[in-house]
């Protein structure tokens, strides 16, 4: 890893600045909670991808998966078993985490295309099955009708989305330190070496496929928590969650902010949603266009997505500097 | 019962062969240039949506279908010079990213253009009407689409097994570096090829709409179904993605009939148990095992 020219100043900073957004935004803009908390939940989707798919380079279309999984598991516990947002959250993730490793253990043995269309086969599975089991989702027309008890017994949802977007802050706050935490030990680092050359790896003794299997576990959790969340918020579950174009926006979502900076899910989660928002506006289906168009210029111009626009830019600096030099 | 089997036979292989032309050019992508091609189902919507305008607009439908081949292999070549090129060195997951911008700009264009609802292609008459095929009247439609895809499987089958193109691409498909140490053009082999596949796949958008219906959802919502076919089939292999296309038709049609509820998340539960078993697919170039 290339160390960066930043000092401890700018990283507090840099730290900083995503959180203080986060509290600025529930004063600022108390109007538009909604879109914040919505923001929030794919923050930390747009997260969960990042430990699997940027850290542990597991290619995978099917994050969706495990954020439905939460989602509907959210759902039919608050309608089914308890009106508690807590323990439901909690079964959810539970649920999305076991589904993780069971499927993780399947799969992860393969790689590369074979590994793409095992997770597309998965997350297909479950999107059909959630629209011929209507009588348990809803099928197309969604979970409707659930109800929640107030966190704690004292704050409840309401309309204005306070409650659901402090809530979701905080969750995101809690699986943040983890996925920071992790990303440093070194089990983080055995990912990166796994990601690089799992050959090598294995063959200076790591066991590659139960580090895989673990990630795995631990970003399907993630992405159940959020799907948890998106339930509890708008305390509906739409078929939509298990597409293909799910898990597709948190992969444009991710690769927009960049990958294997954890702050790449804050920033491009957000500038995804603003401009789907703007665009949206325009015409109804114009951001699918804004968004591809985004989508191909980040690939094409810039390896780390707009995090690595400061860096880019140091480069074309440098090379230039070299230009000159060159020329004297 | 004889005649329900052959009519679940009929339905089935029909359905396969529109699946065969239109992921054939996705075979030739991802087993000769290791290309994740997620936008391959966006050629195949062009196609259908070209058709659909110029049959709306009184065009003959032979014509129309012509077309539709025509700008779907033309965008293709132009996708391949401009697009697709810079990604040849880079890695799968920046295939898979840039593809799927690729079918979501296509995506937001056709909605634009042509709004957000199913836009049909208009079939002449006489392929809309039922014919008797001795003991049943049957769809013309259907049976249109299995001689098309039947002369065309034919065509693809002579040209591959029998022409000096067929065997330099066969060669580059099983060992690219090996191809071009013999002095084949593999680039340049591979842009004329790309530029068949989705003129193909274009084709099969464009007489296929009447069984995968054209809506601006296509490109993301059939890929699945056409990655299936390639990698069922084995990556870069003709034979393989034909005999996976027909077998995907019949089995889905099957299970239309018998489990109607269960059918598609059992079709991919299969895929899934398949591709765990033979990971490199049913007949994978000799390359490849």
């Amino acid at each position: 890893m290339i160390r960066r020219r930043t000092g401890p100043g700018l990283a507090a900073i840099g730290h900083a600045l995503p959180w203080a957004i986060v509290i600025i935004y529930f004063y600022a803009a108390p109007d538009h909670l909604g879109f914040g908390t919505q923001v929030i939940i794919w923050i930390l989707f747009a997260m969960s991808l990042d430990l699997a798919l940027g850290y542990a380079g597991i290619l995978t279309l099917g994050q969706a998966g495990f954020f439905g999984l939460g989602a509907y598991a959210a759902g039919l516990f608050a309608i089914d078993v308890s009106p508690d947002p807590l323990l439901g959250h909690l079964a959810a993730v539970a649920i999305a985490a076991s589904f993780g490793a069971v499927t993780g253990a399947m799969i992860l043995h393969t790689s590369g295309v074979t590994l793409l269309m095992l997770t597309l086969a998965i997350v297909s599975v479950l999107s059909e099955y959630a629209n011929q089991a209507r009588s348990l989702t809803g099928g197309d027309d969604g979970l409707q009708g659930i109800k929640l008890d107030p966190i704690f017994g004292m704050f409840e949802f309401n309309i204005f989305g306070k409650t659901a977007y402090v809530y979701a802050a905080l969750v995101l706050f809690a699986w943040f330190l983890v996925a920071w935490r992790l990303v440093r030990s070194p089990f983080g680092r055995s990912l990166d070496g796994i990601r690089q050359n799992p050959r090598r790896m294995r063959a200076i003794g790591t066991p590659v496929w139960w580090r895989l299997v673990a990630i795995y576990t631990i970003s399907a959790a993630m992405a159940g928590s959020a799907g948890a969340l998106s339930a509890h918020a708008t305390r509906f579950v739409g078929l939509s969650v298990l597409s293909l174009l799910t898990s597709g926006i948190v992969t444009v979502a991710l690769i927009l902010g960049g990958t294997r900076r954890i702050y790449g899910a804050f920033l491009g989660a957000t500038i995804y949603f603003v401009v789907q928002d703007y665009s949206a506006k325009i015409s109804p289906f114009f951001w699918e266009f804004v968004v591809g168009g985004m989508l191909i210029l980040t690939v094409l111009l810039l390896d780390g997505g707009l995090l690595d626009l400061g860096p880019a830019a140091l480069r074309l600096r440098d090379r230039w500097r070299g230009a000159e030099k060159d020329r004297e | 019962m004889p005649s329900f089997a052959l009519t679940v036979f009929l339905d089935g292989i029909s359905y396969g062969m529109i699946l065969f032309l239109i992921s054939v050019g996705l075979t030739v992508t991802m087993g000769l240039m290791r290309i994740v091609n997620l936008a391959h189902g966006a050629f195949a919507m062009i196609g259908g949506y070209v058709a659909g305008y110029v049959t709306q607009n009184g065009g003959n439908f032979y014509l129309a279908a012509i077309a539709a081949a025509a700008a779907a292999g033309v965008l293709g070549g132009i996708a391949e010079a401009s697009i697709y090129r810079p990604l040849y060195r880079k890695g799968e997951l920046a295939q898979v990213l840039l593809t799927i911008g690729i079918a979501f700009v296509t995506t937001g264009a056709i909605t634009a253009i042509f709004g957000a609802f199913p836009y049909p292609v208009l079939f002449p008459d006489y392929l809309t009407r039922p014919i008797d095929i001795g003991f049943r009247d049957y769809p013309a439609y259907r049976l249109f689409l299995i001689a098309v895809g039947a002369v065309i499987a034919a065509v693809l089958w002579l040209v591959l097994d029998g022409s000096i193109y067929g065997a330099r691409l066969r060669a580059a498909v099983d060992n690219p570096r090996m191809a071009r140490a013999v002095g084949i053009d593999v680039n340049r082999l591979f842009t004329l090829t790309f530029i068949i596949g989705c003129g193909l796949a274009g084709l099969g958008g464009a007489i296929g709409a009447g069984v995968l219906s054209l809506e601006p959802d296509y490109a993301l919502k059939y890929i699945v179904l056409f990655l299936v076919v390639v990698i069922v089939g084995g990556e870069g292999s003709f034979g393989g993605s034909f005999v996976a296309a027909m077998a995907l038709g019949i089995i889905d049609t099957l299970g239309k009939y018998f489990v109607a509820e269960a059918a598609p998340y059992l079709l991919y539960a299969a895929v899934f148990v398949l591709l765990l078993w033979r990971p490199k697919g049913l007949l994978p170039p000799k390359s490849a095992t």
